[in-house]
């Protein structure tokens, strides 16, 4: 049950050097495959870019065979209020419930605006958040 | 393995000895009368054949360096006339000014010898398929394997190197049994192969390499027996010397150098004095029966260290460790000495990251900087920049004790560093001194 609301993240090794991540995005782009969300995170000389993408498998075998190093990770994605208030509700949720945020980046798509969050207990989060009356994304959001 | 010639291989030591003394001592008087070179030499460093009463007595002879081959260019140093020349092989050059070796009838002759004996050590003979990936032509190490090879009655596969793919494929259909390459390339035969979805380890018949013309170390010997499937050897030699002629035996406990045919000696690279059995230092080396080019007391520039005892083989001919580096690939990061292969054998230690890496030297103001870069492993990677960083952390710390000098770190994509079908060339120095 839990399980069918933890999504599938694509998270791509890359150097920090100008045109890495145009060579991910053009890949993705001639694969035909849609990217609904991304971050990138920093540190010195290297980056991981982490995106939700609708075909992650394809994804994930087409930026392997460029030779980027790739792997899965599990994420959840709570719809939030957009409106003041909307990150302070989940934020509370998960910290009353002891559970902590790895890291989360946001987007705000037609149907409104969505958190994504790697958490260290992902099945225990989505029953925190549904329990509180949260909505979260479908895996198969992404599938 | 049973040797392939027994009488000189498993010589009482002190026969030996005796052997090494006879030859030295007929090949200085033999200099010393025939070749203008050697005489104006030896008179310059004030010694005479007379003066050769003991073995020892070698170290009063004058080195020889690689600059010799080079002011004597072409065969100004030859001791052979040219019309008893049966072959040439000619270094590239990249570093100077090429060096010409000439070979007689009897030398090409000791060559494969030399090699037959290193060879049938390891157990390759008759039935055995060899596939050699060393270059052929102007390059000694193609050719050098390949006549050792036949020597011992093994079928040649003279692949030569570079067409990878076609090299696994060959490597499947004919069966072949050995590889004579250098380690990158067969590193990177194994990486071609696992590509085009060959395991070497379970869908070939290679069970054993004879790798060189690098330095490399212990531990990318077992990486590469473990994931390959085969025992690796190590072979010594280079082109003023023939080309490769020594290599490890079934012990695999350092290379044995055929004493009949080469006087080795270990010397300080800063004094030039004669060392101890066991003490690392430069390889130094009097080739006893070469006729066209002996090159007598060479400095090669290779360190390493000899050892004299009798080989668990049978075998009582000295042996030589594992070459640690060259005399001039050293690097001296604020006034420490980093050999390459240090910083191979530390990161091979080091399961996150992959085999292959490169050294960046460049000075910073007044200070000496080095940069290492490595590939994150598959396995390792994580999208947690938190744990990348202990990578990072992980392989400077491992690579600061290793060495004694601090070192950064640079995590970089898988293959972007420069893979290797020859020589690799691991160090970028950008230092103007």
């Amino acid at each position: 049950m839990e399980k069918s609301y933890i999504v599938k993240q694509i998270s791509i090794f890359s150097e920090n050097r100008p045109g890495r991540l145009a060579a991910v995005a053009g890949a993705l782009r001639d694969a035909g495959i849609n990217i609904f969300a991304f971050s990138i995170a920093e540190a010195n000389g290297f980056g991981v870019v982490r995106a939700l993408v609708d075909r992650p498998e394809d994804a994930h075998r087409t930026l392997t065979e460029l030779g980027f190093r790739v792997s899965f990770t599990d994420v959840i994605g709570v719809k939030m209020r957009d409106e003041p208030g909307g990150l302070s509700e989940i934020a509370s949720v998960l910290g009353d419930a002891g559970i902590n945020i790895e890291y989360a980046y946001a987007y705000s798509g037609r149907d409104g605006a969505v958190l994504i969050l790697r958490v260290d207990q992902a099945e225990d989060a989505v029953r925190q958040i549904l329990a509180r009356g949260g909505e979260l994304l479908k895996a198969s959001f992404s599938q | 393995m049973a040797p392939w010639n027994p009488r000189t291989e498993e010589m009482p030591p002190d026969e030996l000895r005796r052997l090494q003394f006879k030859l030295a001592k007929s090949l200085v008087y033999r200099l010393y009368s025939f070749n203008e070179f050697y005489r104006r030499r030896m008179k310059e460093a004030n010694v005479h054949p007379d003066d050769i009463r003991s073995l020892e007595d070698v170290a009063k002879l004058p080195f020889m360096y690689k600059r010799d081959l080079r002011d004597g260019y072409p065969d100004k140093i030859f001791t052979a006339e040219r019309n008893e020349l049966v072959r040439y092989h000619v270094s590239s050059g990249t570093t100077g000014k090429p060096t010409v070796v000439g070979y007689t009838e009897r030398d090409i002759e000791n060559w494969s010898e030399s090699l037959a004996r290193g060879f049938s050590s390891c157990g390759l003979g008759r039935g055995d398929v060899i596939q050699v990936s060393y270059g052929y032509g102007l390059f000694t190490g193609g050719l050098g394997a390949h006549y050792g090879a036949e020597r011992v009655g093994a079928t040649v596969l003279p692949t030569s190197v570079g067409n990878t793919e076609r090299q696994v494929e060959l490597m499947q259909d004919l069966h072949v049994t050995a590889i004579a390459c250098t380690p990158s390339y067969l590193l990177h035969m194994g990486e071609v192969a696992e590509k085009m979805g060959v395991s070497i380890k379970n869908d070939t018949d290679l069970r054993m390499g004879f790798l060189g013309a690098e330095p490399w170390s212990e531990q990318m010997r077992g990486r590469i027996e473990e994931w390959l499937g085969i025992r690796a050897y190590d072979i010594y030699g280079t082109s003023e010397l023939s080309g490769p002629m020594f290599t490890e035996c079934a012990e695999q406990e350092g290379i044995h150098v055929w004493g009949d045919l080469a006087l080795v000696e270990i010397v300080d690279p800063a004094t030039g004095e004669v060392l101890e059995a066991g003490e690392q230092g430069e390889l130094t080396i009097t080739m006893l029966q070469k006729e066209a080019l002996p090159m007598v007391r060479y400095r090669i520039g290779d360190l390493t260290a000899v050892e004299e005892g009798v080989c668990a083989c049978g075998r009582t001919h000295p042996r030589i460790g594992r070459i640690r580096g060259r005399v001039d690939d050293m690097l001296i990061i604020r006034g420490i000495n980093v050999f390459p292969s240090q910083v191979e054998h530390a990161l091979l230690e080091i399961p996150q990251v992959g085999k292959h890496f490169q050294i960046v030297v460049d000075r910073k103001g007044a200070l000496d900087s080095m940069l290492v870069r490595v590939e994150v492993s598959e396995e390792a990677f994580s999208d947690k920049i938190t744990d990348l960083m202990v990578i990072k952390k992980a392989v400077e710390h491992r690579l600061r004790s290793s060495l004694n000098v601090s070192v950064d770190a640079e995590l970089v994509e898988p293959g972007s560093l420069p893979r290797f079908e020859g020589k690799s060339k691991k160090v970028v120095d950008r230092r103007s001194l």
